[in-house]
């Protein structure tokens, strides 16, 4: 009796796998997708998704290594250009589904003024918290906007590089750093702990990706998934968290 | 090996790795020795708690040590403020969070050897250097350390090591910027996030190295030492 009960534990979770579907998000989604799972397996009855969240560049080099996901959501098209490059991903199913801001931000108090990017020129500001610009897309838009501004190369003893945006958000939160580069939708997510100092330009847009990892074994499933990101319903929670439509 | 793997090469996390092992581990050698001989030679009330708090490092995830350290010492905090106010000194994001962290790790390793090495010392061996009229202090530096060393240096190697492969307390406390506060362990992180591969197996067989010949000097010590 005990080893039947035991060999049943051992099979239960492979056999509700067998609708599961593990979807590998940008940091910046975590909030909006967890929201958005459980509408998608309301419209898919049997299915259960599962989130990984981190770096978009992590996210993919996870997959690079044979990390069982069937979607990838990244928050830049650089990694997701790299995911069809080495197929990893199947290039048919990409689809965009939202857009986001890059802003500056400071801790809630006793922030130095910053109206400008030079700004973070002045020695009051002696930490800046950015992500990592190999792995997390946040950083590479951060290194645009500075480098079109001409202050990449001199902030470069400031910077602090986060493994992904929501870590440069947290040196923040708790004063640790003096300013930081997120997108606006994670500055929402703090409001009270930090103040979006000013809406940063200067980048290639910022627009989320969406698509099939090629060694899906639930590809249908996830085909599924990528087209109920563009739906009213997944948009509607997309667009209460602050991210926008992508442009056509 | 490919050949611009060499310009990719940075020895600077390296000599960060020596430079912070190295003060952690004397540190925890100091640390470790005083109290391992308080545990071993004295009837300190409280002292089974005390010694557990301090080997509590080995088996705490890294995360919780690193968030302990975060609280007492970050900006928000009591300490970290006043440091902040009166020295315009912060552990956060400074080598020192990493030296810090890691003398945490190692100092169970120093400790327990140094305390079991003074316990296998015979107490008469030391009571003889008394009626000699030896101090306490001389009898501890003529007997009981000479006695005590060789399990004591073995402790030392293995906290060194240990210091040396310090990742997560570090890396939420110090951060991880480069040619400042990020370590070898940390350079390996960013290089396989990154999807540099080559650059993450040199590093990591490089530190695996070190440590493997740390690692075979801690035993001899250890075969030498009585207990």
């Amino acid at each position: 009796m005990k080893r039947l009960l035991l060999s049943l534990s051992l099979a239960l979770p492979l056999l509700a796998g067998a609708q599961q579907l593990t979807v590998s998000a940008a940091a910046s989604l975590t909030d909006a997708f967890k929201e958005i799972g459980p509408k998608f397996e309301a419209a898919k009855p049997g299915s259960s998704v599962r989130f990984n969240f981190a770096a978009s560049g992590a996210l993919l080099q996870q997959i690079a290594q044979g990390a069982p996901a069937d979607v990838f959501a990244s928050a830049d098209q650089d990694t997701m250009n790299r995911g069809v490059a080495q197929q990893l991903v199947a290039a048919d199913t990409r689809r965009d589904f939202a857009a986001n801001t890059l802003v500056l931000i400071t801790p809630a108090q006793g922030a130095p003024a910053i109206a400008t990017l030079a700004d973070l020129n002045q020695p009051a500001v002696r930490r800046i918290a950015v992500g990592k610009v190999a792995s997390v897309p946040v950083g590479r838009y951060t290194q645009q906007a500075l480098e079109g501004a001409q202050l990449w190369t001199a902030l470069q003893p400031k910077i602090v590089f986060a493994d992904n945006v929501r870590q440069v958000l947290d040196y923040v939160s708790r004063g640790e750093v003096d300013a930081a580069f997120v997108y606006r939708t994670d500055a929402e997510l703090a409001k009270g702990k930090v103040g979006i100092a000013m809406t940063v330009g200067g980048h290639a847009p910022v627009t989320y990706p969406a698509a099939v990892v090629a060694d899906s074994k639930q590809a249908a499933l996830a085909r599924d998934f990528v087209a109920f990101l563009g739906g009213a319903e997944a948009q509607a929670i997309l667009a209460r968290y602050g991210f926008g439509r992508p442009q056509p | 090996m490919p050949a611009d793997l060499w310009t990719q090469f940075d020895a600077a996390p390296l000599a960060l790795t020596l430079r912070v092992a190295l003060v952690a581990t004397a540190l925890a050698l100091g640390l470790g020795v005083a109290l391992g001989w308080v545990f071993a030679r004295t009837r300190l009330p409280g002292r089974g708690l005390l010694e557990a708090v301090c080997m509590l490092p080995l088996v705490l995830p890294p995360t919780v040590l690193g968030y302990g350290l975060l609280v007492l010492m970050g900006r928000r905090s009591a300490l970290g403020a006043w440091l902040r106010e009166h020295f315009d000194y912060t552990v956060i994001f400074h080598w020192h969070g990493a030296v810090l962290a890691s003398t945490l790790v190692a100092l169970p390793l120093v400790l327990k050897a140094a305390s079991s090495a003074f316990a296998q010392v015979d107490p008469q061996l030391e009571a003889a250097a008394r009626t000699l009229r030896q101090s306490r202090w001389s009898t501890f530096l003529r007997v009981t350390l000479p006695l005590a060393w060789p399990g004591i240096l073995a402790g030392t190697l293995l906290a060194f090591a240990r210091a040396m492969g310090e990742f997560g307390a570090s890396l939420m406390v110090a951060g991880s910027i480069p040619g400042q506060t990020q370590t070898a362990s940390m350079a390996i992180y960013d290089a396989v996030q990154a999807g540099h591969d080559e650059l993450a197996l040199m590093l990591a067989l490089v530190v695996s190295a070190v440590s493997v010949a740390i690692l075979m000097l801690s035993n001899r010590y250890l075969q030498r030492s009585p207990s």
